[in-house]
């Protein structure tokens, strides 16, 4: 979901350049409480598992792909602000060693991806939290709804911003209907992807599951062991 | 949990490195939206096109996809890992480690 420069206009682009340094700076704030000696390592995993993924585009359509955009999957395990900051690297390291998505367009890029997504995807998994208590299944289907929704939710954040400032002045139902018809598609492969993430690290490590911590689910009522 | 960790790490060099071969070459969600919608040619090229590992490749050569793929894991491992220890709430016991 990386949009090239030229697709929004110079105002615009300046605009959530703005809006993603803003949202980027508050992460950094907010994340410290987040990180410790535990946390910190499994974060800079994370981060790299999302960019791994993000290089694995799945068939949705004859002739469409899709990847993982990554903020519920970095949400849940980490927490929604060192998640941001997750994607945030990922479009980072992207758009400079890859020339992957635009560089004035990657403020809306990460506006979309690292600040939508993730917190969407959050908020998604913390309403249905309760549902974590009833072990793998429930965790997996948590993954999978609000990753599903995270993907959806950000190409809307597209949708928004080309209905702003888009170039070409194409009617804004058209793209909405095609970003929200695709991404509908390209959800379902993010919330199987973050399911299967998510439950694995679940099984292997519970304690290492931001979502789980201080619940008393199936996975996180175990007595955390401290292992070296 | 060293092990945990090491695991974590070997997976998304895997990915990155082989499993990425297999990735469709088709275009994504966004840019399907744009070429379908009429805007695709608004797009202006990457400023970077040009650079050495642009598009996941080596000058280009798509061949090298896995080689570049290992690349972006160890630049973003090192950078993240790097950014959230300097973050870090420390604990007493390393502070008391560090003294």
């Amino acid at each position: 979901m990386h949009m090239s420069d030229g697709l929004l206009n110079a105002p615009v682009s300046v605009a959530f350049l703005v809006i993603a340094a803003v949202g980027v700076g508050f992460a950094l704030v907010k994340a410290r409480a987040d990180l410790d000696d535990r946390t910190a390592p499994m974060a800079g995993l994370v981060a790299t598992f999302i960019f791994a993924v993000q290089m694995i585009n799945f068939p949705i359509l004859p002739g469409a792909s899709g990847h993982l955009l990554g903020g519920a999957l970095a949400a849940i395990l980490v927490g929604p602000y060192v998640g941001a900051l997750c994607v945030t690297i990922v479009l980072v390291v992207q758009a400079l060693l890859f020339a992957d998505g635009g560089l004035t367009a990657l403020g809306a890029n990460v506006t979309n991806m690292a600040l939508i997504g993730t917190a969407t995807g959050f908020l998604v998994a913390v309403a249905l939290r309760r549902l974590t208590e009833r072990g793998k299944g429930g965790l997996a289907a948590v993954a999978f709804v609000s990753a599903f929704v995270n993907t959806v939710v950000a190409a809307t954040g597209f949708v928004v911003e080309y209905a702003i400032g888009g170039a070409g002045g194409v009617e804004i139902g058209k793209v909405a209907l095609l970003m929200w018809g695709l991404h509908a598609l390209i959800g379902i492969g993010e919330g199987l992807i973050t399911a299967v993430t998510v439950t694995s690290v679940a099984s292997i490590r519970p304690d290492l599951v931001h979502l789980l911590r201080g619940n008393n689910t199936g996975f996180g009522s175990k007595p955390l062991e401290v292992r070296s | 949990m060293k092990k945990f960790f090491l695991g974590f790490a070997l997976v998304s060099l895997l990915i990155a490195g082989v499993l990425s071969y297999f990735a469709s070459g088709d275009p994504d969600g966004l840019d399907k939206t744009v070429e379908d919608a009429g805007i695709a040619a608004h797009a202006r090229e990457h400023p970077l096109a040009g650079s050495t590992f642009a598009d996941y490749a080596l000058g280009g050569d798509s061949r090298f996809t896995g080689l570049a793929g290992a690349l972006g894991v160890i630049v973003v491992l090192a950078l993240s890992f790097g950014l959230f220890w300097f973050l870090r709430k420390k604990s007493p016991r390393n502070d008391l480690a560090d003294k």
